[in-house]
């Protein structure tokens, strides 16, 4: 009968399939019985004891406990199986283990945004590698949201001013779709997104090189990106502000004198310099504080930042 | 004296005019304090609202016809789907049963006059009107879109008429309370002499159910509202996380009076259908105690599962596990009366009039409706099926399918006693069967979208799921055919003379001995009981029964 459970339910995609499906189907089959059961005997009760006449003499049958005792414990155990089968499945969807990866996942009006371990962000489109643990980590900024994924058979609120989680192994490489469960407003249906779940080489190359949203961005806005997500912004102003270091507005092309009294033009090396070996060239009245990005940071996205520091005037 | 009933001073039966004619005039009835003709008030406005209710959902339905834009935008597609469940379930489902047709019947079956505090009564309606025009007032507000669960933060920070519609939500809570006060005491102090709780109909062990939740938890939403009010207005911070508030605080407070309050819509359906099947298997009912003992086991026990809506709402690993472990409980009451109801038909001499019609369309689809339930009450199945449409589907199987089926039952099997008139029960049979093929037509198939993964509120939707749609959406006009069908007829029979017989169908309760249409004081004198409710033994009755004094 798997064409049954194929027809009732999406395809199934992570470790936690097994175990709601089989409980899922179990069910089906229970109420599919009980409907024609019940049905069954209203019929039969129906066409063998139709009136004939107005004067036709019923039973005076007020109870039978022995009968009353079977429909109620058998009912009884049938459920407390349900509950333990259904109790089981959730203990298991409930505790991640300890070698998840941690994705943190924002919900906000109408669009999810996840954060990575080495602090890569994305929009709406989830990047996991296939067969290992993933653990997220849901919160909201404005109102609640719901995260769905069918075909993980797994949801959790994502709340304002709280933390809950939803972990899973996806077993399959492929897209899933995600869908805002709780409803949020205007977007609500809109509010999708998606979770692609790469073989170890894809997901190598998105760690690499950023996702498509960013591969395809242009340069300057990717800087911004970076400066906004990856802690730049912390220390560094736009707006000439001095912070713990000095701010980028209007460096480039500027010459500044390093702690060991050497003269510096800010240009594409001197950046990619500051970024990979900080402190091989601290600036004067500056602590040397900043940490090295080596490693942390793509390519593309050093670029990126040379492109977007050029441009700030 | 006919049916084994004694009247104290009785001998003058049929003199008086009935209490439809007499008084005569608008006046007299806005003023009236005769339950039975707050009853029908109440019964027509539950009925128009159902009406509005309906036209909303014909609305929602097509606009889902295609997965992008219909008819309306997205905005007003979330107006409309708030006004519908708000109006179904604050104006037509909770009062549907115990304040139309409870009204109407209870003191009869009780063999009283009225009910304890009529005053109280005609109140009640006057606050359920109040409420009623609040809510309808919200769409020159803008109207309200945040679902009738009323979820913070949502509600506290959309714009649009919230306040008004959660305050008209508040005065509607009055109005269910003063119902269920006045039942309880009716129940308690004017039960016929003789007639001991065990000689009670079941309809009235449904009311007193019902009517112990509706005054232990509506306050609780009167409550939570009200803070809902304070925080939009005043900015106090309860829910709102933006003001230091819990949003899932919300969600506790509102489920624990929205659960209970299922089932201030479902135990009055079973109450409905405890006399029904009965009189028309003329056979007395099997298990009365267990029937009566569960209506107030599903009614205390109904107090103590609210978090199951809450699964995935971030509630810890073991109150999850506690609030699945009491939800099945309830599944247990709620499969016994099923039972019970299928026994008693057992051997019966079965007539397939109209209200044994929507009986028997009741007892098939709470079988659904109910072991649906079970789904959602257990813990991994629930995590995937919450807030998708197989939600919906299960609780407009209970709702809507076993609710307004067992109120249209009621409505079958007392209009003649109402008005006195007969409707053609041969349309009344043929619409049974059609309200039936359009209800499920219309939600099966969103069992099959939710367990697919459509969620619900949904404007948008992806194309996969349209074919599903299209079909509970022909099925939506095909269940409203049947119910035009039975409007049409329920009103046509208003051109039969008044001849309905005083016991049409036979049954053994008390209102069946007094004429139909009533006199203003229901009984001519104090009626005795002699038998019990569902006592279809001939007569002489066997030795055994109560004999009782005058
Ligand atoms: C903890 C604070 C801190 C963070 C975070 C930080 N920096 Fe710096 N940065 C400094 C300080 C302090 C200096 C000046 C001293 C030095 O050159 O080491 C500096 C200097 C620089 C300079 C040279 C500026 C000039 O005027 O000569 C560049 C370019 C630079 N940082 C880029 C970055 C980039 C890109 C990032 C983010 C990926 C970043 N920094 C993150 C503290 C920080
Ligand atoms: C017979 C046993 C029943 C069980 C075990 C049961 C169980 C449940 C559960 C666990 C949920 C929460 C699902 C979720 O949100 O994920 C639910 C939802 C609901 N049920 Fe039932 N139910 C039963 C009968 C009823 C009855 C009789 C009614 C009303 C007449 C009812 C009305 C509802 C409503 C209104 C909702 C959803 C409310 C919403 O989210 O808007 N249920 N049910
Ligand atoms: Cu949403
Ligand atoms: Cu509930």
């Amino acid at each position: 009968m798997n064409w049954f459970r194929d027809f009732l339910l999406p395809p199934g995609a992570s470790t936690h399939v097994g175990e709601m499906d089989g409980l899922f189907m179990f069910i089906t089959w229970l109420t599919v019985f009980f409907f024609f059961f019940n049905g069954g005997l209203i019929f039969y009760a129906v066409r063998r004891w139709r009136r004939r006449s107005a004067k036709e003499v019923t039973p005076h049958i007020t109870h039978d406990t022995r009968l009353e005792l079977v429909w109620s414990l058998i009912p009884l155990a049938v459920v407390m199986l349900i509950f333990l089968w259904g109790f089981k499945g959730y203990v298991k969807a409930w505790v991640a283990p300890n070698d998840a990866m941690e994705i943190l996942a924002t919900g906000k009006k109408w669009v999810w945004e996840f954060e990575y371990p080495d602090g890569t962000r994305t929009l709406n489109d989830l990047h996991v590698p296939v067969n290992r643990p993933v653990k997220l980590v849901l919160t909201s900024e404005d109102v609640i949201h719901s995260f769905f994924i069918p075909e993980f058979r797994l949801k959790r609120d994502a709340i304002p001013g709280r933390y809950t989680e939803l972990w899973f192994t996806a077993t399959e490489p492929g897209i899933k779709q995600v869908y805002c469960t709780e409803y949020c407003g205007k977007g609500h249906s809109d509010m999708l997104a998606r979770i692609f779940v790469d073989t170890p080489e894809q997901y190598e190359t998105f760690l690499r090189e950023g996702d498509e949203q960013v591969r395809k961005m242009p340069l300057k806005e990717l800087g911004r990106l970076v400066w906004e997500n990856k802690g730049c912004a912390t220390c560094h102003s736009l707006d000439g502000t001095r912070g713990q270091g000095p701010s980028w507005k209007g460096i480039w092309n500027q010459t500044h004198r390093g702690a060991d009294g050497g003269e510096h033009r800010v240009n594409a090396d001197y950046i990619r310099q500051s970024i990979l070996t900080p402190q091989a060239v601290v600036v004067q009245g500056f602590e040397p504080i900043m940490p090295t990005y080596q490693g942390l940071l793509r390519e593309r996205e050093i670029l990126g930042l040379i492109e977007f520091i050029k441009e700030l005037q | 004296m006919s049916e084994g009933v004694l009247y104290a001073g009785a001998g003058h039966a049929g003199r008086h005019a009935d209490y439809l004619e007499e008084p005569k005039g608008l006046w007299s009835w806005l003023t009236t304090v005769d339950h039975k003709r707050i009853g029908l008030m109440y019964m027509w406005s539950v009925l128009f609202f159902f009406l509005v209710g309906g036209i909303f959902a014909l609305l929602i339905r097509l606009e889902l016809l295609t997965p992008k834009q219909t008819i309306m935008d997205a905005e007003t597609y979330n107006r409309v789907f708030t006004l519908h469940g708000a109006i179904m379930t604050f104006l037509v489902i909770i009062p549907a049963i115990p304040a139309a047709l409870g009204n109407f019947a209870l003191p009869l079956l009780l063999g009283a006059k009225d009910v304890a505090f009529p005053r109280l009564n005609l109140t009640s309606l006057y606050v359920y009107w109040i409420g009623a025009a609040m809510a309808v007032a919200t769409l020159a507000l803008g109207g309200v879109d945040t679902g009738w669960t009323f979820y913070t933060p949502y509600s506290t920070t959309t714009g649009g008429g919230v306040t008004l519609m959660v305050l008209a939500a508040f005065v509607l809570g009055f109005s269910s309370i003063f119902t269920g006060v006045n039942f309880i005491a009716t129940i308690h102090k004017l039960r016929a002499p003789g007639m001991g709780w065990f000689e009670m109909p079941l309809f009235c062990w449904g009311m007193y159910a019902t009517a112990l939740i509706q005054i232990l938890a509506t306050p609780v939403l009167g409550i939570t509202l009200l803070l809902i009010v304070m925080e939009r207005v005043l900015g106090v911070g309860i829910f709102d996380p933006q003001l230091g508030g819990d949003p899932v605080l919300f969600q506790h407070f509102f489920w624990f009076y929205s659960h209970p309050a299922v089932y201030i819509m479902i135990l009055p359906a079973m109450a409905v259908i405890s006399e029904v099947i009965p009189t028309f298997s003329k056979k007395t009912i099997f298990g009365y105690k267990a029937i009566a003992f569960s209506s107030v086991a599903i009614a205390l026990l109904g107090f103590l599962v609210w978090a199951h809506h809450m699964f995935v709402a971030g509630i810890s690993l073991f109150a999850g596990a506690i609030f699945s472990f009491l939800t099945f409980f309830i599944a247990i009451p709620s499969a016994i009366k099923v039972f019970n109801w299928i026994a008693t038909m057992w051997r019966g001499s079965i007539s397939l009039e109209a209200p044994m019609l929507f009986a028997i369309s009741f007892l098939l689809i709470f079988t659904i409706g109910g072991l649906t339930g079970l789904f959602l009450a257990a813990l991994s199945t629930d995590v995937h099926l919450h807030d998708t449409y197989f939600v919906v589907s299960h609780f407009h199987y209970v709702m809507a399918g076993s609710n307004l089926i067992a109120f249209l039952a009621g409505i079958h099997y007392w209009w003649p006693k109402m008005y006195g008139r007969m409707y053609n029960t041969k349309l009344a049979a043929i619409s049974s069967a059609i309200i039936f093929i359009g209800f499920n037509m219309t939600f099966l198939p969103q069992f099959v979208l939710g367990s697919r993964g459509m969620p619900r509120r949904y404007f948008n939707y992806l194309p996969q799921f349209q074919d599903l749609h299209v079909a509970s959406t022909v099925g939506s006009w095909v269940l409203a055919a049947g119910l035009f069908l039975t409007a049409a007829y329920l009103l046509a029979s208003f051109r039969q003379p008044k001849g309905a017989p005083a016991n049409p169908w036979g049954g053994r309760t008390l209102e069946w001995e007094t004429a139909s249409p009533p006199t203003a004081h229901n009984f001519e004198g104090q009626p005795v009981l002699q038998h019990g409710p569902y006592d279809y033994r001939p007569e002489p009755a066997p030795v055994g029964v109560k004999e009782l004094a005058h």
